[in-house]
């Protein structure tokens, strides 16, 4: 059965690519486009791994990704924290949030989904 | 009329009760429970002031000269009151150097000088030693009075022969008395507390005399001082006394010259100062005697002038001597035990001024002219073995008769002459001499000991020319042509008239010329060199005495010296035991257990010094201690030095302490800039972390879609010209955004280029729209004008205003909802310039959010917004209008739109 990923992002090109991306390796592929709806579809659709954006409006990926991990029901759930802030702070807070794995952007393609899968063979 | 031995019997039986007062004094101070340790006391003891030539003599110048007798007490109440801060001051000196007469005080002042306490000594002698004389013709006089040894006006009728005369007796107890209390004690530097407790009890005892005989006069004999006063008035010969014109004979200019005399010798008297400065318990205490002495002055004085004139009114003028009034008023009365009252109180008057006197000046004779002559026979010097307590007391009781006699052989030589009976203000005068080189000393740093010599021999000299030699000749011991036609016929050296100068009285003319040579000769001669090493070393100690603050040493020498040559030198003068009881109170004073571990530091050379300088003066307490000291004698550079590194070290502290404070606020600037700047590093951390993520976020999707198009050779067309659509759009975004920042960075820095012109705002805004059109027709949006039609030409940057214009339509347009959008745009010129709206209808912001859309990377709206906006263009904007002078603001309400407004002025700054 094939994976479930949700996308979180609220700029519109990157999900466009990133889904085209993600649906080329055959994943499944959710969209979220801020903060908010990404816990609801978290929730609800309980994807196998979330590539989630850290600037969004209503809800920023840290606070998503701390709502997710303080849920016993959502443990088995990988987050990928993506930023385009590169300093070291923000990379250690995402880690230290409980975030599975962090990657800047601009990304290699080859990279994230190497990345992705081997989270997913975990 | 009374019997020889009635009079003797109640004098001696005063002279014993002095003795008891003054026996309990010392026995006091012994068990340590001083009676003289108390304002009033030392009030009182300065009564001493008033003599037997107050007590009779006062009465004799009211009936003379009326109210002429007054300055004389006018003075020392004036000069108590201005110059109690001088006399504080010359008690600090004295104690801080212990300092026990005026002889010495000028001494030590002026380099510890030898010669000039030897002249201070001599003059003190020659003006005081008259006046002691006085005093015993007083009370010869008045035992002469008492026993009807006189004629029918009540003149003494013979004086016996030396050997019967009661005087010599008298002045014999008194020299006894005075060797028992003034020189009672082995240590010589202690205070006299038994003499000043029974001057302080004479005091109260003339007082009361005084009155008592005022009272009668006043009240038993007349009706009250009002009947007096009636009656003087109605007699012709006695009006004159009543007025000021009949004291006047000598003008205000004699008044004047009085006033200061007195004021001079309350302080400059050799008793006075024995008195007010070396017998002086507690500083506080002059305090209290600012005002007690002048209102004992008052009390003595009321009964003056009433006595005078009843006098004069029962006896008539020329008869009697108006100086004996107090004594044959009451005794044509009958009232022979109030004149006996009377006479003992006129005792206390002159016992109390002689024993004072011949103390004070057989100390300055001991000190001043007796030791330094003995330092200088070298055995007395050297013989370190001898002590010299027993020598030293014998020689001021030596003194104490040898001064008392001097003053009975000038009684005795000088009778009734003109020389005795003015001898007061002539004193006065020689003591006065003292005054320049006691002031100056006190407050003026560049004295010089030979000034104060030149200035004091000038004083004296001249004294001795304008007032003793003139006394001498209307005295008839010289030929009065030296009065009336000068010496050797000079006129222009008429000893009264000196150098043709008339008008004045002869106490008036004689003060003048001799306080000016004094005065010329100190400051002149002074001002000939700088002053020595030990002059200026010493005038800094006196001028300075209040302020000697840590930085500034007791004394100004270096030296060597052993303790064990010390102790003894100064127990060889002041006994073994008080010695050892001395330093061993300064080592305890040093935390030291023992003599033994005393160091011969300066400090202790100088304690030494100060202890021998109280019982054998400063001069030659300082000629011993330099026997057994090695000193290497300082010159003036080296005082100087000492004095400045003094005061450096002052200055340099007040110097840290300005430095201090400008650092702290040095600190404090520094700590607010660093504040400051740490602001700015943390904006612009964060701009440049907005500016990376505003960079890497297009740059990601540029990055993911040609990696995918390059990886994947067979994306289908319709991807791949979605996904170039996208990477071209996302690349326009990132170079508008580096534009976009650049263009903010120069203009934050003031490195735009602005380039002005004549602006027409209403063609700039349709220029605007026009531009914008499209965005709107895309989004299915309206847009109204309300243009002005006459709008002012601006002068600014067309560009600039329409980059402004366009940013305000473009956003408008960004956030109208699709498809039923509005957007207003009026121009209108008001008072503070012209004003553009632009309204739309879109969500609007919350007022929390107003400002904020101002912030660089502040943006409103949705995802949908994003991808044209970089956030950067309202804060460019508002550069722009703000670089003109104007304002851009938004209003809004949620739900209903904003309104974005700016307005520039006509006249741009």
């Amino acid at each position: 059965m094939s994976r479930k990923i949700l996308i979180a992002d609220d700029e519109p090109n990157i999900v466009i690519s990133l889904e085209f991306l993600m649906k080329r390796e055959g994943f499944e592929v959710i969209i979220a486009t801020d903060g908010e709806e990404a816990v609801h579809r978290i929730r609800s659709d309980r994807p196998d791994l979330v590539l989630l954006d850290v600037m969004m409006p209503k809800k920023s990926g840290f606070e998503v990704c701390q709502e997710v991990k303080a849920d016993p029901a959502l443990q088995d759930i990988r987050i990928l924290m993506l930023t385009a802030k590169g300093r070291d702070t923000e990379v250690s807070k995402g880690l230290a949030l409980g975030a599975d794995a962090y990657m800047t952007k601009p990304f290699s393609t080859k990279e994230l989904v190497e990345r992705v899968r081997s989270m997913l063979e975990r | 009329m009374l019997s020889g031995s009635t009079i003797v019997g109640a004098s001696i039986a005063y002279l014993l009760v002095l003795f008891a007062v003054a026996y309990v004094g010392d026995r006091r101070a012994d068990q340590g429970r001083s009676i003289i340790d108390n304002p009033w006391v030392y009030s009182l003891s300065l009564g001493v002031y008033c003599t037997a030539w107050t007590y009779f003599g006062s009465v004799g110048r009211a009936a003379s000269g009326g109210i002429w007798f007054l300055p004389i007490y006018l003075g020392p109440t004036l000069g108590l009151a201005l110059s109690w801060l001088v006399v504080l001051k010359m008690i600090r000196i004295a104690k801080t150097h212990r300092i026990t007469s005026i002889a010495d005080f000028v001494a030590s002042r002026y380099g510890k000088s030898h010669v000039l306490g030897g002249l201070v000594t001599v003059i003190a002698v020659v003006g005081t030693v008259p006046y002691i004389a006085l005093q015993l013709k007083a009370i010869s006089g008045g035992y002469a009075l008492l026993t009807g040894d006189h004629d029918s006006d009540f003149s003494p009728l013979h004086l016996g022969g030396w050997l019967q005369d009661s005087t010599l007796y008298l002045a014999l107890t008194l020299a006894a008395f005075t060797v028992l209390f003034g020189t009672r004690h082995l240590d010589t530097t202690e205070r006299h507390e038994g003499m000043v407790a029974a001057i302080a009890f004479e005091s109260v005892v003339k007082l009361l005399a005084f009155l008592a005989v005022g009272v009668y006069v006043t009240y038993f004999l007349y009706d009250g001082i009002g009947d007096i006063y009636a009656r003087a008035a109605a007699n012709p010969d006695l009006l004159s006394l009543l007025s000021f014109d009949g004291a006047g004979k000598t003008g205000y200019g004699g008044w004047f010259s009085l006033m200061l005399l007195a004021m001079l010798s309350i302080i400059f008297l050799p008793r006075q100062f024995q008195i007010m400065v070396v017998e002086n318990v507690n500083e506080q205490h002059l305090r209290r005697a600012s005002w007690v002495f002048p209102a004992y002055l008052l009390a003595i004085n009321i009964f003056v002038i009433p006595m005078a004139l009843g006098g004069l009114l029962l006896f008539g003028r020329g008869t009697v001597d108006p100086d004996t009034f107090v004594l044959t008023l009451p005794m044509v009365h009958g009232q022979v035990e109030l004149a006996l009252l009377v006479f003992v109180g006129g005792l206390s008057a002159a016992t109390g001024m002689v024993i004072v006197e011949t103390i004070a000046l057989s100390t300055m004779v001991c000190n001043d002219l007796v030791m330094p002559l003995l330092l200088r026979g070298s055995d007395f010097a050297r013989d370190g073995r001898r002590d010299l307590t027993g020598t030293l007391l014998m020689i001021r009781r030596g003194a104490i008769v040898v001064v008392m006699l001097l003053g009975y052989l000038y009684f005795r030589l000088a009778g009734e002459a003109y020389a005795l009976v003015s001898i007061g203000l002539i004193s006065f005068a020689a003591v006065a001499q003292f005054a320049p080189a006691m002031l100056g000393g006190m407050y003026w740093r560049g004295g010089t000991r030979d000034g104060a010599l030149a200035g004091l021999l000038a004083g004296f000299s001249v004294w001795a020319y304008t007032l003793l030699l003139p006394s001498f000749a209307k005295s008839g011991w010289l030929d009065m042509a030296i009065l009336t036609a000068g010496p050797f016929g000079i006129e222009f050296l008429r000893p009264e008239h000196l150098f043709g100068l008339g008008g004045l009285d002869s106490l008036s003319h004689a003060l003048f010329w001799s306080l000016l040579a004094n005065v010329c000769g100190y400051v002149g001669v002074s001002l000939l060199r700088s002053p020595t090493g030990a002059e200026a070393s010493q005038a800094t100690l006196f001028v300075d005495v209040f302020r000697r603050g840590p930085g500034t040493p007791a004394s100004f020498w270096r030296s060597g010296a052993e303790v064990r040559e010390l102790v003894p030198l100064v127990s060889r003068f002041l006994g073994k035991r008080r010695t050892e009881e001395a330093f061993a109170r300064y080592a305890r004073s040093h935390d030291l257990s023992s003599l033994d571990q005393l160091k011969a530091d300066p400090e202790l050379v100088n304690f030494a010094e100060s202890l021998l300088a109280g019982a054998i003066g400063s001069a030659s307490a300082r000629v011993m201690v330099s026997t057994v000291v090695q000193e290497e004698p300082l010159g003036l550079d080296e005082v100087m030095n000492i004095l400045d590194e003094a005061s450096q070290v002052r200055a340099y502290s007040h110097q840290l302490e300005e430095k201090s404070r400008a650092l702290e606020v040095a600190t404090s600037e520094l700590r607010a800039a660093n504040e400051q700047l740490k602001e700015f590093d943390r904006l612009k951390d964060d701009f440049m972390s907005s500016v990376t993520h505003e960079l890497r976020t297009p740059l990601t999707s540029i990055r993911a879609l040609s990696e995918m198009m390059l990886d994947d050779p067979r994306t289908d067309l319709a991807n791949r010209k979605r996904f170039l659509g996208i990477i071209v759009s996302e690349t326009e975004r990132l170079t508008r955004l580096v534009n976009q920042v650049l263009d903010l960075a120069k203009i934050e820095s003031g490195h735009a280029e602005w380039h002005n012109s004549d602006v027409d705002m209403r063609e700039l805004v349709e220029h605007a729209i026009s531009t914008t059109s499209q965005l709107f027709r895309d989004r299915g949006a309206e847009i109204v004008t309300d243009l002005a039609d006459a709008v002012p030409v601006l002068r600014a940057d067309h560009d600039r205003l329409l980059q402004v214009m366009i940013n305000l339509l473009s956003n408008a347009a960004k956030f109208v909802p699709e498809g039923r959008g509005r957007v207003e745009v009026k121009l209108s010129v008001g008072d503070e310039g012209i004003r553009v709206d632009v309204a739309d209808n879109g969500e609007g912001i919350s007022p929390e959010l107003e400002p904020v859309v101002f912030e660089k990377f502040r943006q409103g709206g949705g995802a949908k917004a994003r991808p044209q906006g970089t956030g950067l263009g309202l804060p460019i904007s508002r550069q722009i209008v703000e670089h003109f002078g104007g304002r851009l603001w938004v209003k809004s309400k949620p739900g209903e739109g904003a309104v974005f407004s700016f307005v520039l002025p006509m006249q741009p700054v």
